[in-house]
């Protein structure tokens, strides 16, 4: 055993066995542990793909059954903050696709760099969500019998700004006490502009609400996730785990959130922009 | 010289150049996306909407998770769930309507109470 340089390849794996430190025992080298990992993450993402397919057949069959409930329905949701959290999360996709090539060339301070960007942009989406969804619970846009909208306050969908004074507070402060007056005259102003182009409103559009939450709610909830694991592999990033013969945990990780990334491309669409 | 990057394992390294690219096409389909969702197009509305959606997935799948430089094997793997969630929803569409007149009748009988 030659002590004259302790950090050889052979005195470090001596140390443990017959493997570096980061090789688990029952694989044979570097390229097995990975080549198992990222099959498992394909098998992983199979599951994924049809589990949420459960969803989409929900969507699927609702709307060829009842169209004219989802273009009611749609009017509802901002397809503007829509738009920008696909934006925000094909960034976020930028940056974890980045932080695997970091990965790969042994690149620390691009890794860290990117990866964290990543954890930004999962939680710039977040906060687009939560400013989207305390409006839909704020007008009882709400799934099953949690759907209660007045007339009022259906027409009374973005046009606050509009309103000046008193009538503005008092829409404000919401359809139920005494602002009915209010809104029957910001109701006479506006007529067109905003009201539903459809018509009167179809039964059970608090079936789309419970799709829309039920979808974008478990996407949330796998972005939710991703910025857990995405915490952990900054943390182990900083501390220098990461290595050219050794990056699986952020290819895996990367490949999970551009699949979180794949099903928004899809209900980003299929939500927000109906007619 | 960039485009021959490999990591220690002999993995695909996608070049910077590849990923900023595929980055701007995916802006750029979107605001697509959101600038043809203004016009109805009638029938072909989702089409056009499902269409630049599967264009947009499949530069993530190809480049952003390096299928096309992976093993066959894991694209086998993904196509087979896709084919899998087609036979799925559209089996289910096939049977759409089959409770229909149930739910006529339930719908009758509520709105009787």
């Amino acid at each position: 055993m030659t002590i004259a340089e302790p950090s050889t390849p052979v005195q470090h794996e001596a140390e443990h066995g017959d493997h570096p430190p980061f090789i688990a025992h029952h694989f044979e080298d570097a390229n097995h542990q990975f080549e198992s990992g990222k099959l498992g993450m394909w098998i992983f993402l199979v599951t994924e793909i049809l589990f949420f397919s459960g969803m989409f057949c929900a969507y699927a069959v609702y709307r060829s059954m009842h169209p004219e409930i989802f273009s009611y329905a749609a009017q509802f949701l901002d397809s503007k903050l829509g738009g920008i959290n696909t934006v925000v999360l094909i960034c976020s996709s930028l940056t974890a696709a980045w932080s695997v090539r970091c990965a790969q060339l042994g690149q620390r301070k691009g890794l860290i760099l990117t990866l964290a960007l990543t954890i930004i942009g999962a939680f710039g989406f977040l906060g687009i969500k939560y400013v989207e969804y305390s409006h839909k619970f704020h007008d009882g846009l709400l799934p099953g019998k949690y759907y209660q909208v007045q007339s009022e306050s259906v027409a009374d969908v973005g046009l606050a700004p509009s309103v000046t004074g008193a009538e503005g507070d008092a829409a404000t402060t919401e359809a139920d006490s005494g602002a009915a007056g209010a809104h029957a005259a910001v109701e006479d102003e506006h007529a067109g502009s905003h009201a539903p182009a459809e018509g009167p409103e179809p039964d059970n559009v608090k079936i789309f609400f419970g799709i829309y939450f039920a979808m974008t709610g478990v996407h949330g909830l796998h972005v939710i996730i991703g910025i857990g694991v995405y915490i952990w592999l900054l943390f182990r990033a900083i501390r220098g785990d990461f290595r050219p013969d050794y990056y699986g945990p952020v290819d895996f990780t990367a490949l999970y959130w551009h699949l979180v990334d794949l099903i928004w491309i899809f209900l980003f669409p299929l939500l927000y922009l109906i007619h | 010289m960039s485009d021959h990057e490999h990591a220690a394992g002999g993995a695909h390294v996608m070049p910077v150049k590849v990923l900023l690219g595929v980055w701007a096409a995916l802006i750029v389909l979107t605001v697509v996306t959101v600038w043809s969702a203004q016009y109805d197009l009638g029938r072909i509305d989702l089409v056009v909407a499902m269409g630049i959606a599967t264009v947009k997935a499949t530069l993530v799948a190809l480049y952003f998770m390096h299928l096309r430089y992976d093993k066959g094997f894991h694209t086998v793997v993904i196509l087979g769930a896709l084919l899998f969630v087609a036979l799925f929803v559209s089996m289910s569409l096939l049977d759409r309507a089959a409770y229909q007149p149930e739910i006529d009748a339930r719908t009758v009988d509520l709105k009787a109470r």
